[in-house]
């Protein structure tokens, strides 16, 4: 078979599984529900009442978590979304499709583009509720879906590379409290990052990944940001990058 | 010609010789079924077939390909029904052909055709639309069985397609089986252990015992070879020594304390070997099945499992570990 028959071939297995993804997505209508509506809590709940005594240099805490919040979005939606293979295996729901004349890492490229599909669609639901934060600039918002697109790409990846290590869902808990937790409050999501910190925690924020979306993103709807956007960019690509290497190997070797 | 080939295909797990050493070759248009007692290596040989199993070594050719060396070739001309049901419950009959279609590359152009030719060749054209998790399990065994064919594969794998069904199930996934079979040309290859129903739907069997086959003919001439009819007589102590030398007769043993006695036109018979036997309890002639040609050959019977034998755990577990497995 011809090379560009190949390709052709290999697309098309991505797109189905693409597809597959985003019919489900579209059923699970309680499941789309519940991701926006669990943000929302936290930034009228919590930024709210934390707001009232609280602003971070003169913005609104409220507006100030908000770039936090879109992020912590992107990291559970996404996390959780390549955690649930596992589910999907247990099923046998992937078996029929595993032995499908299509490379597996094909396979794993749907499922990563799906699970983006997915959780970008959540972000620009969020999105359209900007006008409620007086500080959000809207001309970042383009910005800020660049630097959340590519960190779901990572997050997505490690998902699929833990879910395919995990045997059962009882590790699911243990993901949730000891890396998909810790992921989100080191980012800087619910506080900025200054000199009144203590160094170990400052220490821990600079070496998680997601700080730089927080960063990139807070800087493209805030102005608030401490490194270029270019630079947080540039880090999450790097991120996302060895993180498709590691999950499409280890989604290789799943039995 | 022969679409299946393989040659010394073993597949050894760790210490455990799950496959030893299997010689097949199977035609264009047969259907072929793979039988044998759980843990006799089926699921292991039809999983080197279709490629997600490995072999440890040895050959296997499907449809013109290495099973080994060009497994994606072979994967899309084989069409799999899994034992186990996997199906995607949260989409509706039609939408897991439409997935299966886009992954085994079927054009845009004719997919909803064959789609709507496959739903309703397997009578579920009405239900199509909805989810798969509100179907019976016969129904996703037939859509299962749609979805191995629609993009028509020379050779069709079914691993233990009725297992867990019931009864009148059953009978009408066979059906559908040879119906769709005869239709496609489609080569089918099967594993069950229920061997009244493989006698019915195949053309040649093969006996698989402890890895390796052991009988490989037509259902027809593995009776035959028994020579005859079976006379099951229960009695106190029957006089097997005199029974075995009698000229009509060519086999007796005892099964579970009955006497089973296998004869050439046991009805002109019976009228002279009763006599020969005293305290006659009951007794109960039939014709013999592939189930008895498996306990000619291996002394031990294929059905269910080895409890319903009234075999302990612990001779079970015995004569596992003195199999090897």
């Amino acid at each position: 078979m011809n090379p560009s028959r190949l390709l052709q071939r290999e697309l098309m297995g991505i797109s189905a599984v693409w597809w597959r993804e985003f019919k489900v997505f579209w059923r699970e209508k309680s499941r789309i529900i519940s991701s926006i509506v669990q943000p929302l809590i936290w930034l009228f709940l919590f930024g709210s009442g934390i707001g009232a005594s609280l602003s971070v240099e003169n913005v609104h805490y409220r507006d100030y978590i908000y770039p936090g919040i879109l992020t912590m979005s992107v990291i559970f939606g996404s996390v959780f979304f390549g955690l649930y293979i596992v589910w999907d295996r247990k099923l046998d729901v992937l078996k029929a499709v595993l032995v499908a004349p299509v490379a597996r890492i094909s396979i794993f490229f749907g499922k990563v583009l799906g699970g983006c599909t997915d959780v970008l669609l959540q972000v620009i639901i969020l999105f359209s509720f900007s006008f409620l934060f007086p500080a959000v600039d809207l001309r970042g918002i383009p910005q800020a879906l660049l630097i959340l697109l590519v960190t779901s790409i990572a997050l997505v990846s490690l998902g699929l590379a833990l879910g395919s290590l995990l045997e059962s869902l009882e590790g699911f808990q243990v993901i949730s409290a000891f890396l998909v937790f810790p992921l989100f409050f080191l980012s800087g999501a619910l506080f900025p990052l200054d000199e009144r910190l203590p160094s170990w925690l400052t220490g821990l924020v600079k070496l998680n990944p997601l700080s730089y979306t927080v960063d990139g993103v807070r800087g493209a709807l805030l102005g608030m940001n401490r490194y270029p956007f270019w630079v947080d960019l540039g880090i999450i690509t790097l991120f996302a990058s060895v993180m498709l290497i590691v999950g499409s190997v280890m989604f290789s070797r799943m039995k | 010609m022969a679409v299946i080939e393989t040659r010394s295909l073993t597949k050894t797990f760790g210490k455990i010789q799950a496959v030893r050493g299997i010689d097949l070759s199977i035609e264009q248009g047969e259907i072929f079924g793979l039988l044998g007692p759980n843990g006799a290596g089926k699921t292991t040989t039809i999983g080197m077939l279709c490629t997600i199993i490995r072999p440890t070594s040895g050959r296997g050719v499907v449809a013109g390909f290495d099973v080994a060396a060009s497994p994606t070739q072979v994967r899309r001309n084989v069409g799999i029904v899994f034992q186990d049901p996997t199906l995607d419950t949260i989409l509706t009959g039609r939408e897991n052909l439409q997935l299966h279609a886009r992954l085994y590359g079927i054009p845009a152009g004719v997919r909803g055709l064959w789609i709507d030719e496959m739903l309703a060749l397997v009578d579920l054209k009405d239900r199509a639309d909805d989810l798969t998790r509100t179907y019976s399990g016969g129904m996703r065994r037939r859509l299962e069985l749609a979805r191995g064919l629609l993009h028509r594969p020379a050779v069709l794998f079914l691993d233990e397609p009725t297992l867990g069904l019931d009864p009148q199930t059953r009978a009408r996934v066979w059906e559908y089986i040879r119906q769709t079979a005869r239709k496609e040309n489609t080569t089918v290859v099967l594993t069950t252990h229920y061997m009244e129903e493989a006698q019915q739907v195949c053309g040649r069997v093969g006996i698989i015992d402890q890895g390796k086959i052991i009988a490989l003919d037509t259902p027809q001439n593995m009776i035959d070879s028994l020579g005859g009819d079976i006379v099951a007589v229960s009695a106190e102590s029957p006089p097997l020594d005199r029974i075995r030398s009698l000229s009509y007769v060519s086999s007796v043993r005892m099964v579970d304390g009955v006497m089973e006695a296998t004869m050439k036109s046991a009805h002109l018979h019976l009228a002279q070997l009763l006599p020969l036997i005293s305290g006659v309890k009951s007794v109960e002639m039939r014709k013999p099945t592939l189930n008895d040609v498996f306990m000619k050959l291996t002394g031990r019977d294929i059905r269910e499992d080895d409890a319903a034998r009234g075999e302990s755990w612990v001779e079970t577990v015995a004569r596992h570990q003195q199999r090897g497995r």
